[in-house]
């Protein structure tokens, strides 16, 4: 996968989670939580998402790592990059 | 011969869930749709744990207090259905009436702020102030201050409000004025966001819903399945004894209470002494009477209200509220919408208790304490309801014991545990592997929804252990 489609991926899994809020103007390096109603459970949400499909663990520690769009495409990419 | 109720039953499984209550029903449903083979062991014969009802006389009671945050709803369409999230609606008349105040209100931010500015006369900074601080806390920030010094921080001296901010919640999850802040302030925020909010239909369809859904994702749910023991060996989960019989399992995730599983179900011996320590710190939260009012078919009772706190006490009294002649409790009024189609109303009275005041009564002490109970929750409901007597054609009460004898929580508890237990709870795995608790602890983790997002917490890192192939 490349950077953009980590990224589509990401903005398509927290679309299913969260599906009334509006994600087409979020800023890549603000955190999420900030932007959108996305709470502890949502974050859960995204993470096990990640597991169920890429088979990808990101451990407790790793979390704040995720916090903005671009946290997360940075942190993925070496591990979404051979998919 | 009586029922075999482990008839067909598989030898082994992926997961076993022990407690049907609804953070074990949510992690089995979780679980089940990541593909794993689910067992799910209830010793009652119906689903729910304390989200739980009972018919008699052609009413039907619900147990657990009607009240819960809006999240319930994101809770049940995400890790259920649209079907049952849909169930949920807002009760608007929550309804306070105490020696120092008496109001109703809708129980949310905007609501609570207008009270406290007119009625309580708080300047507007230190109600945002407070609002504000309440929300950002979370679970992991450490637990520095109590309840009361957060109160006291903004609200100095005014027991009034103290009291108007806690005494709901005390009734909600048994916490008080001595636990932390953070407890208070998450479970708080949960309700001033929108408010609170029941089933409709009641708690019978909502859990059965939740049943014909964990057979649709293949659980194999047995109930009157009483676990006698958690099978460890080498600090590793192999299975249970149930009704005895072995059934072998990966992983064994107990939704029984914190501490029935650890001294009972696994046994001291198999945890390290530091664990069990831990362990032994842990406080239980205080069990609950309740009173079950059963109005005749035809009477009406005009609306006075969904929920109402009420109490006799000059002030907010922990001690008080949970003494066996307390005056403090609250009423839910199950209107007929509540079940629409079935026109019928009915009163559940419910008050916090000591499981010590109750357990060591003689039989007829006992008897003669439910009987007064009953009585003065009658006399205390006349105000809100003239005549009420003449309009019951049915009159039951719980005490402590009855909570134990059914749910099987050590002395009846009907909170789980205070804050320390959330640790020990999250602790299991480390010192069993495959081992795994969900449920009513650390306060927070109380409650409808609190207890069902456990369960999706616990999920995860069930999901986790199974998917690494179960090592360490």
């Amino acid at each position: 996968m490349t950077k953009e489609q980590i990224r589509d991926t990401i903005l398509e899994i927290i679309g299913q989670i969260i599906p009334d809020e509006d994600l087409s103007n979020l800023k890549g390096d603000v955190p999420l939580r900030e932007q959108v109603e996305l709470d502890s459970m949502d974050f859960l949400d995204i993470i096990m998402e990640l597991r169920k499909r890429y088979g990808i663990e990101v451990p407790e520690s790793d979390y704040t790592q995720l916090a903005t769009l671009d946290g997360s495409v940075a942190y993925l990419d070496p591990r979404m990059r051979d998919l | 011969m009586s029922q075999d109720w482990l008839k067909d039953i598989k030898s082994e499984y992926d997961v076993i869930v022990i407690g049907g209550g609804l953070g074990g029903l949510t992690c089995a449903n979780m679980l089940a749709r990541g593909g794993h083979s689910v067992l799910l062991l209830e010793q009652h014969y119906n689903l729910g744990g304390l989200a739980t009802w009972f018919k008699r006389k052609g009413h039907i009671f619900d147990i657990a207090l009607h009240g819960f945050p809006v999240g319930m709803v994101k809770t049940c369409r995400k890790y259920w259905t649209p079907e049952i999230a849909n169930m949920i609606v807002q009760l608007k008349g929550i309804r306070f009436d105490n020696p120092q105040f008496s109001f109703t209100t809708t129980y949310d931010r905007e609501d609570f702020t207008r009270i406290m500015e007119q009625r309580f006369k708080i300047p507007r900074e230190n109600i945002e102030g407070f609002f504000n601080t309440a929300r950002n806390m979370n679970f992991y920030d450490g637990q520095g201050m109590t309840t009361r010094e957060f109160f006291e921080k903004f609200f100095p001296g005014r027991d009034d409000v103290h009291r108007m901010l806690m005494e709901s919640i005390t009734y909600a999850n048994g916490s008080t004025l001595d636990d932390p802040a953070l407890t208070y302030g998450i479970v708080f925020s949960n309700f001033m966001s929108k408010g609170v909010y029941t089933v409709r239909g009641g708690t019978d369809q909502f859990i059965g819903k939740m049943q014909k859904e964990l057979l649709r994702n293949g659980v194999d749910i047995r109930t009157k399945c009483l676990v006698e023991k958690i099978i460890t060996k080498d600090k590793k989960v192999g299975g249970v004894m149930v009704n005895g019989k072995k059934i072998r399992s990966k992983s064994v995730i107990s939704n029984s209470n914190l501490l029935s599983t650890i001294h009972k179900l696994v046994g001291d011996e198999n945890f390290s002494r530091s664990f069990i320590e831990e362990a032994k710190k842990v406080r239980l939260n205080n069990s609950s009477c309740q009173v079950y009012i059963g109005i005749k078919k035809g009477e009406k009772i005009d609306y006075i209200g969904d929920l109402l706190f009420t109490s006799e006490a000059k002030k907010f009294d922990p001690q008080e509220l949970c003494s066996r002649n307390t005056t403090s409790r609250t009423f839910s009024i199950y209107y007929p919408q509540t079940r629409p189609g079935s026109g019928m109303y009915s009163i559940v009275a419910s008050s916090n208790a000591n499981y010590e005041d109750w357990a060591n009564l003689s039989e007829e002490e006992y008897r003669n304490s439910k009987k007064e109970l009953i009585q003065r929750t009658l006399d205390a409901l006349e105000k809100y309801v003239p005549k009420i007597r003449d309009k019951i054609d049915y009159l039951e009460a719980a005490t402590p014991k009855t909570f134990q004898r059914y749910t099987l929580h050590l002395n009846g508890a009907s909170f789980g545990t205070k804050f320390e237990g959330l640790k020990v709870s999250m602790g299991l795995p480390k010192e069993i592997l495959g081992l795994f608790h969900t449920g009513s602890v650390g306060i927070i983790m109380s409650g409808w929804l609190g207890a069902a997002n456990y369960g999706v917490i616990v999920a995860n890192d069930v999901d986790k252990f199974l998917s690494t192939g179960g090592v360490r």
